[in-house]
This record gives C-alpha cells, sequence and structure tokens, in this order.
C-alpha cells in the first residue's frame, strides 16, 4: 500500500493538471511527499520499550485519536496513518529510525517524537531535509525558542522552564522568605526545571538553600530527600519523574518532615501518580503543582462533554489505560495536529503546515486542556501551551486555585 | 603468479567475494540503507574487537560500549572543540581508547570470567552517567552535534560514474566505515594467526598449561584487552560520525550487551563470526518488531499480540532460542553444514584427513 | 552528626533492599556457579502476580505465600525449558540466556501490566520511630528483619536438610553426584525455584518502597552484585552484611563526598565491586577456592 502511495500522488497530480488546464473550476492541490488523494502518512519514534517506556502510550493515544478522526471520514477525505517506532530512548536509534521514516516510508511529518536527547539529535537532519519535526513530546525549552534557526521543529507542551517560572511567581508572592530546596533529576529535564526557577526568582534566587540531584539510574532517593531536611528546608521543589517524585513524597512522610511545603512538577503529577504515594503512607500535606490538562480521574470533569469524547477516543486503543495522564496528552496534542491539517486545507505542504502550527495557531476549542488555555504562536512565541493553573492537593484528589497564569514571553 | 591464485584455499576466495560486494552494495541501495549498513559495519567492527577478548583470550567483557563512548567522546571533543578534521581523529580515538583499555586489563587479571562479567556490566550500566558528571568536556547531558561528514571531491567523482547520483554523507560514510573495517580485518586476521594469536589461544584454553610453555599471561591478557578496546574506540568514533550526535543516552547498557550478543551469535573465536553477528545484532532489535507485524504468513492475532508485546519480548525469546539451539553461532552452524554436506558428498574416506573441528568454546 | 545517622539509617534501608535481591543471586551461584542476571527481572514478574492475585481480591496473607509458590514452579520451569538445554554449555552462553530472559521478562511485565507505577501493600505500618534524633520506618526495619528471616530459612535448608545436602553436591561435583544416583539437573532445577522464590520475597518486600513498575529491579540488581560480591558469592550472610555495608556506603558516599554528589552513588557501587575483586575477590565471608589444573 506504502508503495503504491506516491504513484497514486503521481496519477492524481496528472489528474488535477488535466483539470486545471481543461480550464475547470476545481481548485490546485498543493501536496508534498507523504499525502496522498486518500492518506496523509505520518511517521513517530517513541521509547515503546527501556528505560522511558512509561512514555510509549502517548504515541498510541495519539493513533487513537487519527483512528477516531479517520472513522469521521479523516481530514477532506485523506485518512490519517501514523507510522509508530521503537527507539528505545536511544538517540543513535532515533537517527536511524528517523531517517527510515523520512527516506524510506516518505512520512510528510514526524509528529511527537519524545525525549530531549533523542529529538536533538535529528533536529538538524530533520530541517536539512525540511520535514516537519512537529509537536515533539519534549518541554525543553530549545524548541521554542530556536525555532528562527530551526524552522521545521516545534514543541507543544508546556516548556519545563516556563512552568518553574510560575512556581517562582507564586514564592515570591505568598512566601517571600521560604528556604527552598530542590530535588532535580540530573538531566536536560530536572536541570531545565531547576534553571527557570532560578531565572524565575531572579534577584531572589538566594532563597534555594540547596539543591540535590539523582540519576535516573538510581534505587532510591531516599538520601537526597534526609540530606535537603539537614540542611533546614522548609520548601521542597520535586523536579523528578514519576516513580522518583512518588518515592520522595514517602521519604519526607518518613522523615516526620510533614510541616514542609512541596511542588510538584505537571510530569509527575496525575492523579494516580500521587495516589500510588498515598497508598504508601505519604501525609501529602501543603502539596502545589500546575495543570494544563483535564485530569481523566479527576471526579469534576465527569460530565464533561471533553473528557467523555476523550474516553470515547481512548476505546479505540486496547493497550491504553484511559485514566493515565499521559494519555489524555497524546490525544490532545493530535488534536491540535489535525487542527493544523485542517486549516492547512488544500495547501498540504510541509512549509505550510509549519507555518500554521509555529506562527498562527490560536486553537480555543481544544476540549482536553483546562477551560480558557488556548493552544498558541504567533511570529514571535513559538510555544504552543504557555497557560497553567496552579493546584493543590485537597488529600483524595486536586483542586485548581486562582487563574490561569500566563507565561508566555518569561522566557528568553 | 596464476598458479598461486589457482592455489589460494577457498576461504581467500570468500573474502574476495565478501569485499567485492560490501563495496558495490551501496551503489545499488538508498542512501538511508546505506547509513544502515555503515551502523551494521561499526558493530561489525567493535565485535571484531570483543571476539579476540573474548573469543581468543577467554575474557568476558559486558562492558564494551562503556569504551565506544570513549572512542566517540574523543573523536567528537576533537572534531567540535579543536576543529579537527574527524577522519584524523578516527585513529586517535581508537589509539586513546586501546591505551585506557590495556591499563584496564591490570584488574581484569585477577577476575575470573564470571567475576569480570559482573564488574563490565556495572560499568556499563554507569557509563551514562560518569559521562554526564564533566560537564565542560563533554557538554553533559546536552549532547554534542557533530556536522554530516562532506565526501571528498574524488570520492563523488568515483561514485557519480559509477551510478549517476551524487554521493550523500551516509554513503561516504559507509565507505570510510567500510575502509576501516577491512583494515581491522587484516589486522585481526594475521594477529590470531600469528604468535600472539596463538598465545592467547593458549591462554584460554588453559591458563597454568600456557605459563608452562612460557607464554607471558599478564602481558597478554592486557594486549587482548588493549586490542579489542582500540577496535572499540575506533566503532565508537564511527559511530559518532554516523549518528551525528553523541550523548550519554546513546551508549546504553543495552549497546554493551548487543555487541556481546552479535559476538556470539555470528560465533565467537572465528574470523568472519564478527561479520555475521555485527549484521545480526543490528538489525534483529530494530528490525524484529517491524518485520513480524508485516508478515501475511503469521496469523494476524499473534502478529499483533507480537507487535503490542514490544521488540523486548521479540528480542529475549529469538536470543533465548539461538543459544539453545545454535550455541556456536551462524558460524558454527554453517560450518558444521558445510562438513556435514562434504562427508556425504566425498564419503568416508576422507574423514581423518578432514579438516580439524572449529575452535570449540570454552571461556 | 544527627545528618550522618539519618543517612545511615536510610543506608542501612535501601541495604535491605540490596541485600534480599543479593540472597537470591547467591542460591543459584551456590546451585550451579552461576550469576543469574534476570533475577531482579523475575522478583518483579513475581511481585505483579501477587499485585494481580490482590486485585482479584485475594488477602495479602494467601496472596503472599500463593506467590511464593507460583515463583517457585517458574523457577523450576525456567530451569527446566531454558536453562537445561544449555547447562553445560559455556559461562558465557549461561550469561546471554540470562540477558536474553532480563529482556524477555521486562518486556512482557510491560506489556501484560504496563509501565506505570503502582503502589504495592505493605504489611508493617508506615509509622517511624525516633532514635537519636533521626527517623526509622517500620517498613525499613521490616525488610531488613524479612531478610534475617529469609537468611535463616535458607541455612536451615541448605546446612540441615538431606535435600540441602544433596543440591550442595550436585553443584560442587556434579559427576561424582551422578555417579551416587543423585539427580543433578533436578536439584538445579530445585536451585532455580528456591531463588526464585526468596526473590520474590525481595520483590515483595521493595516494592511498597521503590514501587513496582517493570523496571523497579533494573539498578536494585546492579546494587545486589556489589553486596554478593562484597559479601563473597557464596555466602548468604555475606549477601545481607554485603548488602547493608553497600547501602550505607552509597548513601554517605553521596551526601558527603563532593564530587560523587547523588547522581554518581551507581558509581559507588561499581567502585565497590571494582575494590573487592581486585583486593580480597572472596569477599568478607567467602572461602578461597582452590584453582583446579
Amino acid at each position: 500500500m506504502r508503495q503504491i502511495g506516491p504513484r497514486f500522488a503521481a496519477i492524481a497530480a496528472i489528474f488535477v493538471t488535466l483539470a486545471a488546464c481543461g480550464g475547470s473550476a476545481a481548485p490546485t492541490v498543493a501536496t508534498d511527499v507523504g499525502i496522498s488523494s486518500t492518506e496523509i502518512l505520518l511517521g513517530n519514534t517513541n521509547a515503546l520499550s527501556g528505560p522511558a517506556a512509561a512514555y510509549g502510550t502517548i504515541s498510541n493515544a495519539s493513533n487513537a485519536y487519527y483512528t477516531y478522526v479517520n472513522g469521521q471520514g479523516g481530514i477532506n477525505g485523506r485518512k490519517i496513518t501514523y507510522k509508530i517506532l521503537d527507539d528505545g530512548y536511544v538517540p543513535a536509534n532515533t537517527v536511524t529510525l528517523t531517517k527510515q521514516l523520512v527516506e524510506q516510508d516518505k512520512v510528510f511529518a514526524i509528529f511527537g517524537g519524545l525525549g530531549t536527547q533523542d529529538q536533538t539529535s535529528v533536529r538538524d537532519y530533520m530541517n536539512a531535509q525540511k520535514v516537519p519535526q512537529i509537536f515533539v513530546y519534549t518541554g525543553a525549552t530549545t524548541w521554542g525558542l530556536d525555532y528562527s534557526k530551526y524552522s521545521y521543529t516545534i514543541g507543544w507542551i508546556p516548556s519545563y522552564q516556563a512552568e518553574s517560572h510560575l512556581y517562582a511567581q507564586d514564592i515570591l508572592k505568598n512566601h517571600a522568605s521560604a528556604q527552598i530546596g530542590v530535588l532535580y533529576q540530573n538531566d536536560d529535564y530536572g536541570q531545565d526545571y531547576l534553571k527557570g526557577l532560578k531565572d524565575g526568582l531572579g534577584s531572589s534566587a538566594s532563597l534555594i538553600k540547596d539543591s540535590e540531584s539523582y540519576d535516573v539510574t538510581a534505587a532510591s532517593v531516599g538520601s537526597q530527600v534526609a540530606t535537603l531536611k539537614a540542611k533546614g528546608v522548609d520548601t521542597l521543589f520535586l523536579f523528578s519523574t514519576p516513580k522518583f517524585t512518588v518515592q520522595a513524597l514517602v521519604a519526607v512522610s518518613k522523615l516526620n518532615w510533614d510541616s514542609v511545603n512541596i511542588y510538584v512538577n505537571s510530569v509527575s503529577n496525575p492523579k494516580t501518580t500521587i495516589g500510588a504515594a498515598k497508598t504508601a503512607g505519604a501525609a501529602l500535606k501543603n502539596v502545589t503543582s500546575v495543570a494544563y490538562l483535564k485530569d481523566p480521574t479527576d471526579p469534576q470533569w465527569a460530565n464533561d462533554a471533553g473528557m467523555k469524547l476523550y474516553k470515547t477516543i481512548i476505546a479505540n486503543c486496547s493497550t491504553c489505560d484511559a485514566n493515565n495522564g499521559f494519555n489524555i496528552s497524546g490525544v490532545a496534542a493530535a488534536w491540535t495536529l489535525v487542527d493544523v491539517l485542517k486549516k492547512a486545507g488544500s495547501n498540504l505542504t510541509r512549509r505550510n503546515v509549519m507555518d500554521i502550527a509555529a506562527t498562527q495557531l490560536s486553537e480555543t476549542d481544544n476540549p482536553f486542556v483546562l477551560p480558557g488555555v488556548v493552544v498558541k504562536t504567533s511570529s514571535t512565541d513559538h510555544f504552543p501551551i504557555s497557560q497553567m493553573q496552579e493546584e493543590t492537593w485537597n488529600g483524595a484528589g486536586w483542586t485548581l486555585q486562582g487563574t490561569l497564569i500566563d507565561t508566555r514571553g518569561t522566557i528568553k | 603468479m596464476l598458479q598461486r591464485i589457482r592455489a589460494a584455499p577457498p576461504r581467500y576466495w570468500l573474502v574476495v567475494i565478501a569485499v567485492l560486494f560490501f563495496a558495490g552494495f551501496p551503489t545499488v541501495i538508498s542512501s538511508f540503507q546505506a547509513a544502515q549498513w555503515a551502523n551494521a559495519l561499526i558493530l561489525v567492527i567493535a565485535i571484531m574487537g570483543l571476539n579476540i577478548l573474548v573469543g581468543y583470550s577467554g575474557q568476558l567483557s559486558l562492558g564494551h560500549g562503556a569504551f565506544m563512548a570513549l572512542g566517540a567522546y574523543t573523536s567528537a571533543i576533537l572534531a567540535h572543540r579543536y576543529k579537527m578534521d574527524y577522519l584524523l581523529t578516527v585513529p586517535i580515538a581508537g589509539l586513546l581508547t586501546g591505551l585506557v583499555g590495556f591499563l584496564f586489563g591490570v584488574p581484569a587479571l585477577r577476575l575470573s570470567a564470571l567475576y569480570l562479567a559482573l564488574a563490565t556490566f556495572a560499568l556499563a550500566v554507569v557509563t551514562p552517567s560518569l559521562i554526564k558528571r564533566p560537564v565542560a568536556l563533554t557538554n553533559g547531558v546536552n549532547g554534542i552535534i557533530l556536522l554530516p561528514p562532506d565526501p571528498p571531491q574524488f570520492a563523488k567523482d568515483a561514485f557519480s560514474a559509477v551510478t549517476g547520483t551524487v554521493m550523500t554523507s551516509e554513503q561516504w560514510t559507509y565507505y570510510v566505515t567500510f575502509a576501516w573495517a577491512l583494515l581491522l580485518f587484516w589486522l585481526a586476521w594475521n594477529l590470531v594467526r600469528h604468535r600472539s594469536g596463538r598465545a592467547m589461544r593458549a591462554l584460554r584454553d588453559g591458563e597454568v598449561a600456557a605459563a608452562a610453555s612460557g607464554v607471558n599471561i599478564a602481558g597478554y591478557k592486557m594486549l587482548a584487552f588493549g586490542i579489542s578496546a582500540l577496535y572499540a574506540g575506533i566503532a565508537g568514533s564511527l559511530f559518532g560520525m554516523s549518528s551525528g550526535f553523541v550523548s550519554p543516552d546513546s551508549f546504553p547498557v543495552g549497546l554493551s550487551i548487543q555487541l556481546l550478543v552479535g559476538a556470539v551469535i555470528g560465533g565467537l573465536a572465528s574470523i568472519p563470526g564478527p561479520l555475521a553477528g555485527g549484521i545480526f545484532a543490528y538489525f534483529l532489535p530494530i528490525e524484529s518488531n517491524q518485520w513480524v507485524p508485516a508478515q501475511t504468513w503469521i496469523p494476524t492475532q499473534i502478529a499483533s499480540t507480537v507487535e503490542k508485546a514490544g521488540p523486548a519480548v521479540t528480542y529475549g525469546a529469538i536470543l533465548i532460542l539461538i543459544m539453545i539451539f545454535a550455541p556456536n553461532g551462524i558460524v558454527g552452524l554453517v560450518t558444521s553444514g558445510y562438513e556435514r554436506l562434504r562427508r556425504r558428498l566425498r564419503g568416508a574416506a576422507d574423514r581423518e584427513t578432514g579438516q580439524a573441528p572449529p575452535d570449540p568454546q570454552t571461556v | 552528626m544527627q545528618g550522618v545517622l539519618q543517612q545511615v539509617f536510610s543506608g542501612l534501608a535501601s541495604g535491605g533492599i540490596f541485600a534480599s535481591l543479593a540472597l537470591a543471586l547467591v542460591l543459584i551461584y551456590n546451585a550451579m556457579g552461576l550469576v543469574n542476571f534476570a533475577q531482579g527481572e523475575m522478583a518483579m514478574f513475581a511481585t505483579f502476580i501477587a499485585v494481580t492475585l490482590m486485585d482479584r481480591g485475594l488477602n495479602y496473607w494467601i496472596a503472599f505465600p500463593v506467590t511464593l509458590v507460583i515463583a517457585f514452579a517458574g523457577g523450576v520451569a525456567i530451569q527446566r525449558i531454558v536453562i537445561r538445554p544449555v547447562e553445560r554449555a559455556p559461562v558465557l552462553t549461561l550469561v546471554i540466556v540470562t540477558l536474553g530472559l532480563t529482556a524477555l521478562i521486562n518486556g512482557l511485565a510491560g506489556f501484560i501490566w504496563g509501565y506505570l507505577p503502582r503502589a504495592f501493600p505493605s504489611p508493617f505500618p508506615s509509622r517511624t520511630i525516633s532514635v537519636l534524633g533521626a527517623y526509622v520506618s517500620y517498613q525499613d526495619l521490616g525488610v531488613i528483619a524479612v531478610c534475617g528471616v529469609v537468611l535463616l530459612v535458607i541455612y536451615l535448608l541448605l546446612q540441615r536438610t538431606t535435600v540441602g545436602l544433596t543440591m550442595r553436591a550436585a553443584a560442587h561435583n556434579p559427576e561424582a553426584s551422578r555417579l551416587m544416583g543423585v539427580r543433578v539437573s533436578w536439584m538445579l532445577a530445585l536451585g532455580w525455584g528456591l531463588a526464585s522464590a526468596v526473590g520474590a520475597v525481595s520483590g515483595i518486600m521493595v516494592a511498597p518502597i521503590l514501587f513496582l513498575e517493570p523496571n523497579m529491579m533494573q539498578t536494585v540488581i546492579i546494587y545486589a552484585f556489589a553486596a554478593a560480591v562484597l559479601g563473597g558469592i557464596e555466602s548468604p550472610v555475606g549477601a545481607v552484611v554485603g548488602g547493608l555495608i553497600v547501602g550505607v556506603t552509597v548513601n554517605l558516599a553521596g551526601a558527603y563526598v563532593p564530587y560523587v554528589g547523588g547522581d554518581l552513588e551507581l558509581a559507588v557501587a561499581l567502585a565497590i565491586i571494582v575494590a573487592v575483586l581486585v583486593l580480597k575477590p572472596n569477599g568478607l565471608f567467602g572461602r578461597p577456592s582452590v584453582r583446579r589444573v
């Protein structure tokens, strides 16, 4: 089928040209590699195995939405085919598989590739080939910041640094004398969060009394948490991945350290994760985080139309757990992409799709993000999501606090 | 001259055929496939080195990915920071890694095969975190981006004369890798057939006996480690060139295991083994999951289960099956098949003049 | 001082985790002179079985022994199906088979149960007690205590029963044992079954602390290697003592040695392995082995 694809496109193009020559009113359709009259071919690399396999489900969730869209007739009659390949979170594999998708499978774009190191490893290649590397699934700042240099690459999830800026604002406003301690994963993810917090605190960065790192290969983070407590910290930031966040939350209670204020990053805050900490005996007093998506386990969305739609969509994926917060983000990002493709209409070229995604986006109706969040880009801003809302743990779930906060423009 | 060529044993002809095949291959496959085969050849180089250590000197290493990382970072730092021509950095990376490997052989002297496996396995697991630490040197988790190599004019001319297309950097990388593979293959062949090779094999088959015959045990063990690391260092350097990016996550423990798996699947203590093993070890994990669902003869129920279960399951299962049914690897299978065929063709009379059986695996 | 004490306690807690897995490694080593790289994954898989049983409504104290029986049977099955065909092959072949098992079991667990970390109930209360201003939790103490119990059971089994004696004989001198009428291969299967059951205990004890997911044991196994090597790989007592020492050393190094820091803890374990193997290859409790010519 895939072999026939380009030939189909060629024949279709000839017909269209003939029709145009004949002077009929049919509009000329501009297309690119990976687009046929019946199909839009997208590729993806994700960690379906290996240390980051927990994120692998995101691609399957996106695919569930494409299946749903295809069931509704596709995009202007074209059905989306989404080819997901496993890179095991190893950049060298990402390079080979990405070349395969671009040169052999001839995809139109690569959507939702996972991992900062992995996606960095192919960014030069994708831009040299002029193939969209669209809505990569990593919150490193570089995706939005370096758009002028890499105009075929764009992120989707809020940048880690922007999120930290929001925490910094909260500290400066409500806890100006906090003694801050940070537990962070020693990789781009943890380091970006830490940098964002320091930048956000600005002249008050000295409030950070201590920062302790752990490696992703660590068995547990009990030692680091004990060190932070011993340094007299009263406000604890957990810039850790879900597993270590849960461990740290439990470790806090094991140290009888329940007076501490805890900030949990948005990657680790799905209710299933915090719930695991609760089951294991974490006290979870004074825990704050931020959200930009609707949590599928939150009862306040039980009758929400968007959540009902999500449940319908995710049923298309037999391996996906509907309650997993990663899955709703995969569906939400896919929703944005479908919006972009619809907006491109008959001008389905790679450049036009990138222009829309990175500079003209203004999506107000994504049903899976929090009410009021606008997925938006402009000629000067290339961070699609920058609005988030603080939330606090109420013992059984998250309670949204205050209003949406926009971090747009905080990152330079 | 003609006489000599005619008298050459068949294995020389096999080598000539293989060389011609690999030299001509990229002119008929796509640039992307050339990149894949370059990666496979890189694994072949590393596995040739590992084979010298494991197959010929009997020491077990589960940490050769760490040596590859050292080679890759040496080249990347020299090329990126000191603006050195990448091709020049390859031998430097190889020599430096070889030296480190030689010194690594000192503690290894005291360890039994199993303990050495444990220690090198731990080394392989720690490698990514060790790379992250000296940020000023390695650029930490951000890794180092390398420019795709530009083929020189003579290569471009030759390639377009043959194929009529412009040579890509992937195709150039393939030929650079191929040239290194040839050189190192020649080196390994000579090594194992001469004095040092015999000494290493004697060491593997019995240290006490070897020492009694005057083999310098410590010296040869360290030499085996050094040479094997040299191969891994060159492979690592070429790995950086073909990926265009080196970062801590590029050298996970899985890479070291992939190398050992390749060495064993190909067939230990055999010269063609690493070639077969490298190609197999490279394509098995990336193709296993793409291949099964594409086969129409496999019932869809099974195929879709395999696809959902993920590549780790397929990979693990294939590995175990090979170990059970072909413990001497691909080369072992081919040789025993060939021997059986020959015996049947020539009858039993030839039996006692037949070639010695392939080296048994003794580790 | 209080800080140091807290690090020591927290190190003992992780040490208990390492020790419990190291015990299973030691058992296999005693049965067939092999280090089982898949031990951690087998323990993780057994723990998932326990959680599935409990999800089906089984009480913890029923699910626990049932899991041990299943794990035992699983260990025997793995030995019969996968290990037996290669049991006379060189060490290298065996090592690769166990590495293949590691990949296979890890992938299967991810396929069946997913990769999200989940909580696992603990039989011990989550409360803590204060000792000289530092805190210890009952859970951590419980893990160490269970290690002690397992150790005692292993000791009694290996040293005080005929089965144990036969097992040791089969491992030490398979040929002679065979002549004496011992079914050597079945003794190896028994060893695998026991190690698998001990691994299951380890998994069930550590899952409440590390949280259950397919990669739960992936780095714990390295620390367990360090523990077993430090203690002397044949010695069950050594495994427990080694585990506790490794746990404390790693924590103290992470907290107080400047360049190491929290993120090079695993490198400390590597350093321990190398140092022990080079300086004292038989570990703290191992007997020196005589090289056979």
